[in-house]
């Protein structure tokens, strides 16, 4: 974990209630999977955000705007600067992800999976990507996946672009292993749809992100786990469901 | 630095400055970040007889000024915290540790501290009679005078160390609960625990903690429980350690003008986890600024 200041140095609306966000700061140590922690004014908790990309200083976020916190974010100028606790979480293992690894993505949960494709294509990995959204004017970062090289399967819950219905309708054949992130009941459609072992990100509310306050523990095969520190990513086999 | 030095219960803290339980963990998560020597000491995550779970999620609600949590004393046990986190504490605080305990019956508290009684490191036992999160547990004990002094006296009868009993401000006389612990051997009274607060999603109109209510902190509580600390030092003859709210310096000095001998800081840790550190060592600029020479004589002089 490191504390440092970040600028923005650009705030675009990319899609339906979605920003992508680019900061200049100490990007070093920040790993696919992970996220960072933001202060705001007016706010006392900081916000928890993925890193979608971090690259030579520049830390990219997209968010969709749920709330206050990011509705802040979203009205941000370039140049304004922000306090951020960075390199949180333990991020996904690329260790495990086999030649052709599959990647699930769902709304929010899109982001933090760029990066990971990123660096499992430079590991010389040829990635498939299923990106889910409710409808057409929510869809993002399609281009964005297949640039790196992924074969993009998009799905809309209501047809307006790509496969109509869930990501779980549009699974490939011929994936070694699966990383993904989204809502919980896309995770749980997932669990049940998937062929291979993987790896979840999973989204809790947080105190401090960093593991103090136990604010966001889970149960887990393994024992109790804080999502913000020995998560936010669980091995498929370690998941115990909340009823 | 001497002029920062106080003392608690007959132990010197090199500064009054004490992370409260539950924002600390067992300290290693900050021993990442800074060297936690710097530290008064800090009181450790809230121990129970049994491992504890704790509360469904989520747990956690932003507030005005504060945040509410219901984590419910999600621990591994004391057997845990004996084998396990003092030993590896040791490796990164050299200093006496403060040691929370919470229990669900008098038996539980007078157990979990005997445990602990043996432990060389723990310097303090604070005795939580006020966790607002668990449900026919902690706070009963500390909401009626006559349980309160029960677990008091049944605490005090197990260990040599000094036992400090924190208290909740969910009550309606305060000053009468730490009177009855003072006069049932409590060696010190820390104030204040969390305040009762719930917050309702608008969006699914519900509550946002899953167990609905949770203990609010956070600068908002400020004042609330320096009025506490400041009626309690005036009743009692023991320390009180002061906490709520604080986020400063400033806020530490006040809480020592209201009273307290040493001052606690909660949720400032989780929103900033150099909070204690840069407290620290703004301290001796903030003293200067009101003609302080040392800490000590705050307290003496509020009392």
């Amino acid at each position: 974990m490191k504390n440092s200041i970040f600028t923005v140095t650009e705030n675009q609306n990319i899609a339906r209630g979605t920003f992508r966000m680019r900061l200049s700061g100490d990007t070093g140590e920040m790993r696919p999977g992970q996220f960072v922690n933001i202060k705001l004014d007016g706010l006392y908790l900081r916000r928890p955000i993925s890193v979608c990309d971090a690259e030579d200083g520049i830390l990219t976020i997209v968010f969709k705007t749920v709330g206050r916190g990011t509705e802040k974010l979203a009205s941000a100028e370039p140049g304004e600067k922000f306090d951020l606790l960075t390199g949180l979480g333990n991020g996904y293992d690329l260790s495990k992800s086999g030649e052709k690894p599959l990647l699930i993505g769902g709304g929010a949960g899109v982001p933090p999976l760029y990066m990971l494709a990123k660096k499992l294509v430079e590991a010389g990995k040829r990635p498939f990507a299923v990106l889910g959204f409710n409808t057409a004017d929510e869809v993002f970062f399609e281009k964005e996946f297949s640039d790196l090289g992924c074969a993009v399967t998009v799905t809309t819950t209501d047809g307006s672009r790509g496969v109509k219905g869930f990501v779980t309708d549009a699974l490939p054949a011929g994936y070694d292993y699966f990383y993904t992130c989204g809502p919980e009941p896309m995770l749980r459609a997932v669990y049940k749809a998937a062929r291979t072992s993987g790896q979840f990100s999973f989204e809790e509310r947080m105190g401090c992100g960093f593991g103090a306050c136990m604010g966001c523990s889970c149960r887990t095969v393994t024992g109790y786990k804080r999502i913000c520190k020995d998560g936010p990513v669980l091995e498929k086999e370690e998941i115990l469901w909340k009823d | 630095m001497e002029r920062l030095k106080v003392d608690l219960c007959g132990i010197t803290l090199d500064n009054p400055v004490i992370p409260a339980s539950g924002t600390f963990g067992y300290g290693y998560e900050f021993a990442e970040l800074y060297d936690i020597n710097i530290l008064g000491t800090f009181s450790f995550k809230g121990t129970t007889r049994e491992p504890r779970f704790g509360n469904p999620t989520p747990r956690i609600a932003e507030c005005t000024a504060g945040m509410i949590n219901a984590v419910g004393l999600q621990n591994p046990g004391v057997e845990k915290v004996i084998s396990e986190e003092l030993p590896r504490l040791k490796k990164c605080f050299g200093k006496p540790v403060m040691a929370n305990v919470s229990g669900f019956s008098v038996e539980d508290y007078a157990y979990t501290c005997a445990r602990l009684d043996t432990c060389p490191q723990v310097g303090w036992l604070e005795v939580n009679v006020s966790c607002p999160n668990v449900h026919g547990g902690g706070m009963s004990f500390g909401t009626d005078p006559a349980s309160a002094a029960e677990v008091t006296r049944a605490v005090k009868a197990v260990t040599a160390k000094p036992v400090i009993v924190k208290l909740s401000p969910n009550v309606t006389d305060v000053v009468s609960i730490a009177k009855a612990c003072e006069d049932a051997g409590a060696d010190g009274i820390s104030l204040i625990n969390t305040l009762l607060g719930m917050r309702i999603d608008l969006k699914k109109r519900r509550p946002v903690i899953a167990s609905v209510m949770g203990g609010f902190s956070g600068p908002a509580v400020f004042p609330v429980a320096l009025r506490m600390v400041y009626q309690v030092s005036r009743a009692v003859g023991v320390p009180v350690v002061g906490m709520g709210g604080v986020s400063t310096a400033e806020d530490v000095i006040e809480m020592m003008m209201a009273g307290a001998c040493a001052v606690e800081v909660g949720a400032a840790n989780l929103v900033d986890p150099f909070a204690c550190k840069k407290i620290i060592e703004d301290l001796p600029a903030a003293m200067d600024r009101y003609g302080i020479k040392n800490l000590k004589e705050i307290t003496e002089g509020a009392r």
